[in-house]
């Protein structure tokens, strides 16, 4: 089944009897492309034992990848696969409310195409022709640590916020930490995301970021290569970062430790010839090890999303829209230079010398106008 | 006069309007914390020696039998070998504890005629015996005094050490005597006891203060506000910052307690067990550990005792490391909370108590307590929302305030203390004045018992604070429910200050403390 490589799907789409990708239609999945998500589906505990180099194995046709993980079931698994039923699949999407897309079709994300193994199929949760059309807008992937640390999360939403201003949309994976932190700042600037998930995007992974889930779908679109009901195992987290690379025109790592996955979703940019970019952090931090590592590597210094779109569009061509909030001064100036220096409460506002309940009252002003953020009973950190 | 002809008794005048009733002497059983009059009834009988006690006793009712029996013989009197039969009076009530004995003992005495049964009318006996006749301490003297000046009853015998607590009550004599034989001599008005000292309230309150504390100004700040609009209080900080310390300091600075409301929590701290010296002047501290029961927090048991939550009316319930407690026991506080009071039913009764407290929880900011410090912090996400979430809900929701304590630094350990207890005392006592006057009709005595609709008839803003609290809603740092409750606590802050209105400053003081929302930062803090 070598010669159904998403690489060569144009001559396949010939002779798709669907005919789905008709210009007017909406884009709709064929059969062949179908059976993929479900051996994979099938294969789920077997490619766990290769879950190292998922990457590779991925970008086997469907009967080498069966020879080659299911080991004794592979005649089994053979057989099951030839008497798979389209129709199934098609009508278990459908009751999921999912839409779809196979690489067959000509609408398919012109980026994600150039991955080796790319996803035969893409299940949408949310609009799929506005996700298309996303994907054509540049979306930029803003990937770290599931433990970042509270700067680490703010510098994510920063970055979102302002690239959603921008217009750019934000691509990430909605795990805890920098991942969720990035759609959190895109949805604040109303603007749309994009999350890749492991398993079925109709459900929330991890499920505690349901709320997020809820409001990306509604903006933006969560789509994932496996389809309704399909089991979330580890490989499919490892598989998953080559969607989030092969979707972004840019990739940035936010805060990752040595072993962070996000490292390995830069890698795969890198791989494909997009740009690369990461935060500089602490050098004694370990959040810090995988985007200093990054940035000794050659990868693009992100400070702020001005540095993206001075990347991916030449320095000075387009900027990202100013600063909304008010200005600070006086007081409240002192009390967020006191609190970005890393200071707790009590010394900051010692250190500038306001009366307590003065200094609490100057931190909820900073907090309404949107310089700093609550993080717990009387901790803040500040909005860069 | 005690060994007087048996023949005679018979045909006494107490036994005339019951006929086969020998004597009756009045006492209390304690019903939850109220005391309810029993009546000890003895008839001596012709028959096989034997002695029963009926009328719902437990086990150290049944077992008076021989206290009573070697006090009477130890005491120098004569014990009756005859059928003897005690019944405990009204009988669905059920009676615990041995302090019944003193008055079975004198009903026997008089029922077999060693004492005149005219003399214990209008005599009721409380206190539990020992074998050598002597009149043992026993729990809860002043409820039933309380229960003896409410039947009329004018005179009471009650253990020596009870009889300061006991004397408390106004318009009854209270005979406190240290033995049977005594007992009997204050009955007949043979021999009476000295009169009891009576211990009244004391301005100071004693207990720890907040001179004591060093740094801390904010938490202290915030103890203020707690205090003087009766806010619960969350004190959330790492492991050893003092917040069990800084919690143990919250009754010193509230209104002192009222002479009626003192003899209250007297009296539910003398039916535990646990004050036997005159009136309390402190408002109770109570702090159970995290292994506590359901029933042991707010009451319950067969028969019903009065739990922590009752222990401390009137004063603090201080619940540390709240995130380990059980999750149904902490569930258990809603209605007490609510209500000031707890209902506990037990099949056809209902017992109510009263659980007008101020609850101060203490946690840490996550499981390993550096939540915050990147380098040190060791939690997950999911590890911080599995902690928050064992808080969460009902109980968070009924505490308005959110306060951080932080280790001190080197230099505030090294200031003199900002303020002391009785100065704190002072300015919270005014504070709750003007709640009281501007509350005065609403039913609710101070800010933080306001409900919705008292916030909004009575949290008059001015036009500044109306103008922050719109934007902290519309930027989504408050909820609903969280902007309810921060409009109550800056209207505490705003009695503090003697503000007229509620000023910006006010509203703004109290959002930097307002509790974590339902969708707030806790969880996504790392």
């Amino acid at each position: 089944m070598s010669a159904h490589d998403p690489g060569t799907s144009r001559r396949m789409s010939a002779h798709d009897p669907d005919r789905s990708h008709r210009r007017a239609a909406p884009p709709s999945a064929c059969d062949r492309c179908l059976a993929r998500p479900w051996l994979l589906s099938r294969l789920s505990a077997h490619l766990d034992r290769v879950r190292g180099r998922i990457q590779e194995v991925l970008t086997l046709g469907d009967e080498q990848l069966v020879e080659a993980v299911a080991g004794r079931d592979a005649d089994r698994i053979a057989r099951e696969r030839d008497a798979f039923d389209p129709r199934v699949s098609r009508e278990r999407a459908a009751a999921a409310g999912l839409q779809s897309i196979c690489c067959c079709s000509p609408r398919y994300p012109r980026r994600l195409r150039s991955v080796a193994g790319a996803p035969t199929m893409l299940f949408v949760t949310g609009e799929l022709v506005s996700f298309l059309e996303l994907c054509e807008a540049d979306p930029v992937a803003i990937v770290g640590s599931r433990r970042a640390s509270s700067y680490g999360l703010e510098v994510a939403r920063s970055l979102g916020r302002e690239l959603g201003r921008a217009g750019l949309p934000v691509i990430s994976g909605m795990a805890i930490g920098v991942d969720a932190a990035a759609h959190e700042g895109a949805i604040e600037a109303q603007a749309p995301t994009i999350a890749v998930l492991p398993g079925s995007p109709d459900r929330p992974t991890p499920a505690s970021k349901r709320a997020l889930h809820r409001s990306i779908v509604s903006g933006g679109a969560a789509l994932s290569e496996a389809g309704p009901g399909s089991q979330v195992r580890p490989w499919c987290f490892t598989a998953r970062n080559r969607v989030v690379a092969g979707l972004a025109a840019m990739t940035v790592v936010v805060e990752a430790s040595e072993r962070s996955g996000a490292l390995l979703t830069a890698r795969i940019a890198g791989e494909l010839g997009r740009r690369v970019g990461a935060v500089p952090g602490r050098v004694d931090s370990p959040n810090a090890t995988g985007p200093n590592g990054l940035l000794a590597g050659g990868a693009t210094v992100v400070r702020s999303a001005q540095d993206i779109v001075d990347s991916l569009y030449g320095a000075g061509r387009v900027t990202v829209a100013a600063d909304q909030r008010p200005a600070l001064s006086g007081e409240g100036r002192r009390v967020y230079e006191a609190l970005a220096a890393g200071g707790d409460v009590a010394s900051a506002l010692a250190g500038v010398g306001v009366a307590l309940s003065r200094g609490l009252a100057i931190l909820s002003e900073l907090e309404l106008a949107g310089h700093i953020r609550r993080i717990g009973a009387g901790r803040y950190a500040v909005i860069p | 006069m005690h060994s007087c002809c048996k023949a005679t008794h018979t045909c006494n005048t107490f036994a005339r309007n019951v006929v086969a009733v020998l004597a009756r002497v009045t006492t209390f059983a304690i019903d939850g914390i109220d005391p309810r009059e029993v009546s000890v009834e003895v008839d001596i009988r012709s028959g096989l020696p034997s002695f029963s006690i009926v009328g719902l006793g437990d086990t150290a009712v049944r077992e008076s039998r021989e206290r009573v029996r070697s006090a009477i013989l130890n005491s120098g009197f004569e014990f009756p070998q005859r059928r003897i039969t005690v019944n405990l009076a009204p009988a669905f009530l059920r009676k615990v504890g041995p302090g019944f004995d003193a008055a079975m003992a004198l009903a026997l005495l008089a029922a077999s005629g060693q004492l005149p049964p005219v003399d214990l009318v209008g005599v009721a006996a409380f206190g539990e015996l020992s074998l050598s006749g002597g009149l043992r301490d026993c729990a809860g003297a002043l409820a039933v005094a309380e229960g003896a000046h409410r039947s009329g009853i004018p005179r009471l015998i009650v253990p020596r050490e009870r009889a300061a607590e006991a004397a408390l009550v106004d318009g009854i004599v209270v005979l406190g005597v240290s033995d049977l034989r005594a007992a009997a001599d204050a009955a007949t008005g043979a021999r009476l006891p000295p009169e009891p000292v009576r211990r009244e309230l004391r301005s100071s309150t004693g207990g720890p203060d907040l001179a004591d504390v060093r740094g801390h100004e904010l938490p202290i700040l915030a103890l203020q506000i707690a205090a003087a609009g009766s806010h619960n209080v969350l004190l959330e900080g790492p492991p050893g910052t003092g917040k069990t310390m800084l919690a143990r300091r919250l009754p010193s600075i509230l209104p002192l307690l009222a002479r009626s409301q003192a003899l209250e929590v007297t009296r539910i701290h003398s039916i535990a067990g646990l004050h036997a010296n005159g009136l309390l002047s402190t408002r109770p501290f109570r702090a159970p550990h995290h292994t506590i029961s359901a029933a042991g927090l707010v009451g319950g048991g067969v028969p019903p005792r009065p739990g922590e939550a009752t222990l401390a009316h009137r004063g603090v319930l201080f619940l540390d490391e709240l995130s380990e407690f059980n999750r149904p026991t902490l569930e258990a506080l809603r209605q007490p909370l609510e209500d000031g009071e707890v209902a506990i039913v037990r099949g056809q009764r209902t017992l109510t108590l009263p659980t007008r407290f101020m609850l101060v929880g203490a946690t840490n900011p996550c499981p390993c307590g550096f939540a915050g410090d990147a380098m040190r912090c060791t939690c997950t996400e999911s590890d911080l929302r599995r902690h928050w979430r064992r808080l969460s809900g009902p109980l968070l929701d009924r505490m308005d305030l959110l306060v951080d304590v932080q280790r001190p630094t080197e230099s505030a350990l090294r200031a003199p203390p900002a303020l002391d207890s009785e100065t704190a005392r002072a300015r919270v006592s005014e504070a709750r004045d003007r709640q009281l006057a501007r509350l005065r009709g609403s039913g609710a005595t101070c800010n933080g018992e306001m409900d919705s609709r008292q916030v909004r008839d009575h949290v008059r803003l001015a036009s500044g604070a109306e103008e922050a609290i719109s934007r902290a809603y519309a930027s989504g740092v408050l909820s609903a429910r969280g902007r309810h409750r921060v409009l109550r606590v800056a209207r505490t802050i705003a009695d503090l200050e003697s503000h007229e209105r509620v000023l910006e400053s006010d509203i703004l003081l109290a959002l930097s403390m307002r509790q974590r929302g339902t969708r707030d930062e806790g969880r996504r803090a790392a």
